[in-house]
């Protein structure tokens, strides 16, 4: 009977090429499948950590080389209810601290020499000429200068934060297409009005992709800094636990920066989401 | 009481348009414009009465946008004067509005904002009615990015009509449009113009779209006036009848003959 069907429907297509209307029809999804399709990117990291806790259990590779992930999870409990909570306070302080000095200079700098073309012949060439000098080369001169202090720190951050945020800025507010300035003067627009409604929103896209760039180049700047010159911060946690050789603590900073990263791009991709909804690659009108 | 007020009055008393003010005059005067060594506006003497529909026709390159970006403040002429109402011309005109070929709408504003852009007070009450105007009052909410191109210029001829200019500057605005969505422009921008009676200015390449809109043809040929003809048909016009493709050759024959 069920054969006959088959043929019938089949005979049925030769005869009749009509329009299938139940082909557009979405497949139906079975929620084994969806749930599957959720699981599958996080197999290989899995795997990963299954393989990696087996070679170490079995004594394959010693615990100093590199401890188990049951290790790192009780070295960071145990960091947790000692001092590991003040230094994450204080890597985060001087982060941020360093971003707002460099980024705030760097976005004013961007917008005026992008603004106003005599800036830019002022600032802009001896700005590109201390671009060249990589700014963790200063690390030597500023520790001479202040020692391992904040400053030090404070100062390299500001400085990596700062081009990426000077450059981004600077290009974003030159690339407002001319077209919708001259429509803002032709509709009234002048002055603070013209920038605040029409250069600022459409230089923002790219002082955004400044201000995701500089997250990275900040962590970046602080793990170097902290790991040279600390006696404090996440950084010397690593620097201290390698002289001790406990391996297990070291790990647990460097996934805590890499947290803190992780968080730190999920901040500016909310910003992005928030700040440009207009913006098909960003915003809510992306559909 | 203002010559203005008076004038008003007296236009009331008699009967006309209410809002004779509406609208206003431009003069062109010996209008010269070089770019570098390049003369592109060659001598143009032209003068739009209150409440005129002119339109410009001519090949590109022939200089009518640089008259009509002259005339919105946008350029600086090298010679010459433009006046509106004897006043003249210094920086960027304030009474005219200019819709351009492509919409220019701000993506980051939203259709209202956009609209009421530049307006000092009530804009959002003076953006909706500019909606109204144009169909589209119920896409207030939305994003430029998600609307057609004709719903783009439609909402830049709003954004135009909002601040009630005495002058409107179209350079070219339905170029980019499919035939039909054109055909539904014009009409809409000759009902706007009927109701709020501004003096417009159009450019355009399409000579049939300027007998059916034009009060007034003008022809720039290589920067200079070839032909400034009135068309005095009753409006809605019928393009199919013996008079209307009587003029529209005889504009085309000029064009060409550039």
């Amino acid at each position: 009977m069920s054969i006959n069907l088959t043929w019938q429907k089949k005979a049925q297509a030769e005869f009749e090429p009509a329009f299938d209307v139940s082909a557009l029809r979405e497949p139906v999804k079975s929620p084994y499948l969806q749930v599957g399709r959720r699981i599958v990117p996080y197999l290989l990291p899995a795997a990963t950590l299954l393989a990696w806790q087996i070679a170490c259990r079995s004594g394959y590779v010693a615990p100093q080389i590199l401890p188990s992930p049951t290790a790192v999870v009780l070295a960071a409990e145990h960091l947790a209810h000692t001092e590991l909570w003040a230094d994450v306070v204080i890597s985060t302080k001087r982060a941020l601290l360093g971003f707002v000095l460099g980024g705030s200079i760097g976005f004013a700098f961007g917008m005026f020499n992008g603004l106003i073309r005599a800036f830019e012949e002022l600032f802009d060439t001896t700005i590109h000429l201390t671009r060249t000098i990589p700014h963790l080369a200063l690390i030597p001169l500023l520790i001479l200068w202040f020692g391992i202090g904040e400053e030090t720190k404070v100062l390299l951050v500001a400085m990596g934060v700062f081009f990426p945020i000077y450059l981004n800025t600077f290009h974003g507010m030159r690339s407002v297409e001319p077209g919708l300035v001259e429509a803002g003067r032709v509709y009234g627009l002048r002055g603070f009005s013209l920038f605040r409604q029409v250069i600022l929103p459409a230089a923002l896209p790219s002082i955004l992709v400044g201000f995701r760039f500089a997250l990275g180049a900040m962590w970046l700047t602080l793990i170097v800094a902290e790991t040279i010159a600390a006696d404090s911060g996440i950084g010397y946690i690593t620097t201290n636990a390698r002289e001790f050789m406990q391996t297990d603590v070291m790990l647990v900073g460097i996934l805590l920066y890499a947290f803190l990263g992780k968080g730190a791009d999920l901040f500016s991709r909310t910003l992005e989401r928030i700040l440009l909804p207009w913006h098909p690659n960003y915003g809510k009108a992306a559909r | 009481m203002s010559v203005l007020q008076q004038r008003e009055a007296g236009a009331r008393a008699e009967g006309w348009r209410s809002d004779a003010a509406s609208s206003a005059r431009v003069e062109v005067q010996g209008l010269y414009k070089a770019f570098g060594s390049n003369l592109v506006l060659k001598g143009i003497d032209l003068e739009l009465t209150p409440g005129e529909f002119v339109v410009i026709v001519g090949r590109s390159g022939c200089g009518k946008s640089t008259l009509l970006r002259v005339i919105a403040g946008l350029e600086t002429q090298s010679q010459g004067e433009v006046l509106i109402d004897g006043t003249p011309l210094r920086s960027i005109n304030t009474h005219a509005r200019v819709m351009f070929q492509d919409a220019r709408l701000f993506p980051w504003k939203r259709v209202r904002e956009n609209v009421g852009v530049g307006i000092k007070t009530d804009w959002q009450s003076r953006a909706d009615s500019a909606l109204e105007d144009v169909g589209l009052l119920d896409r207030a909410k939305d994003w430029p990015s998600v609307l057609s191109g004709g719903q783009r210029q439609r909402i830049a001829l709003a954004r135009a009509l909002a601040s009630r200019p005495r002058i409107l500057l179209l350079d070219e605005p339905l170029g980019a449009l499919d035939a039909l969505t054109r055909i539904e422009m014009q009409d809409l921008v000759e009902r706007v113009w009927q109701e709020h009676s501004f003096t417009a200015l159009l450019i355009t390449h399409d000579v049939e779209e300027a007998v059916a809109l034009a009060d007034r043809v003008v022809v720039i040929d290589q920067g200079r006036i070839s032909l400034n003809i009135s068309v005095p048909f009753a409006r809605p016009r019928d393009r199919a009848s013996a008079d209307f493709i009587e003029v529209r050759e005889e504009v085309l024959r000029q064009v060409k003959a550039g």
